[in-house]
């Protein structure tokens, strides 16, 4: 008998190391809790819009940045 | 019916990007001791722009949603900076997103050379407002003084300078007031933002006189010990130093010169003898 164990990605998010089942920036973004928020991606130094999200794979060493509103001067 | 829209003074207001806005003062939502205070600091100051940034987001965070609810509840126009970018890709990328999270091309860019001074990396600058302004942004570029480095923004694709006072969070007011005269009479009809180093509204009216179109502060306003009341004051000085250019200044004399009339004045012969 078989068992199906997702591989794990080891990647870098707002610059700490982790380990993620996800398979994709949208799926990261939702491992993360932040669907419903409003965030914007960067993979790699690049900025990733929402809608390319779903089709932007992770590969091992991606640098992902996740960032929000916050206060500015 | 409605209602017909407020007058706005179109020889006072601040013109931007086509965009009037009654008020000169522009604020940073930075360093405020709470949300509240923020939020009626930035109330009384009348700003009609505020700028805010995009920083990393923890896992099932809400900071950003949080922050951001509290800011359109405003009502004013965000402008998102680029604030700790070094380079011409971080500053870039920064861009992108935030034009996506806020819903805006406005951008407050910022490209800083080292973290000391704060000092704008004019090189690394221009070709990004280059870059940005190609991509449809509305680019409000933190510079310096530099005439040479204000052409070739405007070159570029900007169509408003910001120009620093003094370093960002020094308080120092207008440090080089000679060379920002020279910036102001260069470019009679470019709006200039006097952005940065401001630290009391005395500093904010003397931009003002010299006929600069706007300030954009934060820390005077977010560090004093009444942030809102300081906000007034700021708000009031501004309206004061662009009233007073607006009046058109006396020049300055060498020698004293009496205010009141000579002519007939009692005794005049008893001191001056006939």
């Amino acid at each position: 008998m078989s068992v199906e164990t997702k591989s794990l990605v080891a990647i870098v998010v707002n610059g700490e190391p982790c380990r993620t089942p996800a398979a994709t920036l949208a799926e990261l973004v939702h491992e993360r809790g932040l669907t419903a928020q409003r965030v914007a991606t960067a993979r790699n130094g690049d900025f990733v819009p929402e809608r390319a999200r779903a089709t932007t794979a992770l590969r091992p060493g991606d640098r992902i940045e996740i960032l929000s509103p916050r206060h500015g001067g | 019916m409605n209602a017909p829209e407020p007058a706005i003074d179109t020889r006072s207001a601040l013109v931007l990007y086509g965009e009037a806005f009654p008020s000169r003062m522009l604020i940073g939502t930075a360093q405020y001791p709470s949300p509240h205070v923020l939020a009626e600091a930035v109330r009384a100051s009348g700003a009609g722009i505020v700028t805010v940034s995009l920083r990393r987001e923890q896992a099932r965070g809400r900071t950003g949603e949080r922050f951001l609810e509290l800011i359109e509840a405003l009502g004013v126009r965000v402008l998102p900076n680029t604030a700790g970018c070094h380079t011409v890709k971080e500053a870039v990328t920064t861009a992108q997103m935030a034009r996506e999270v806020f819903g805006t091309d406005w951008l407050k860019l910022e490209v800083i050379a080292n973290d000391d001074t704060l000092q704008p990396e004019v090189f690394g600058l221009v070709e990004a407002a280059k870059t940005l302004a190609a991509d449809g942004f509305k680019v409000l570029p933190y510079t310096t003084e530099d005439l040479s480095v204000a052409d070739k923004l405007l070159a570029a694709g900007c169509k408003v300078l910001m120009p620093w006072g003094a370093p960002i969070g020094t308080g120092r007011g207008l440090a080089n007031p000679y060379a920002l005269k020279s910036l102001r009479a260069y470019y009679p009809d470019v709006p200039l933002i006097i952005d940065a180093g401001i630290g009391a509204p005395s500093h904010a009216a003397q931009a003002m006189e010299m006929g600069f179109d706007g300030v954009l502060l934060n820390t005077a306003v977010a560090k004093a010990e009444d942030p809102v009341r300081m906000a007034q004051a700021f708000a009031q000085a501004i309206d004061a130093g662009r009233t007073a250019y607006e009046a058109g200044l006396m020049g300055m004399r060498d020698m004293a010169q009496p205010s009141t009339p000579v002519a007939g004045t009692p005794f005049f012969d008893l001191k001056h003898g006939p």
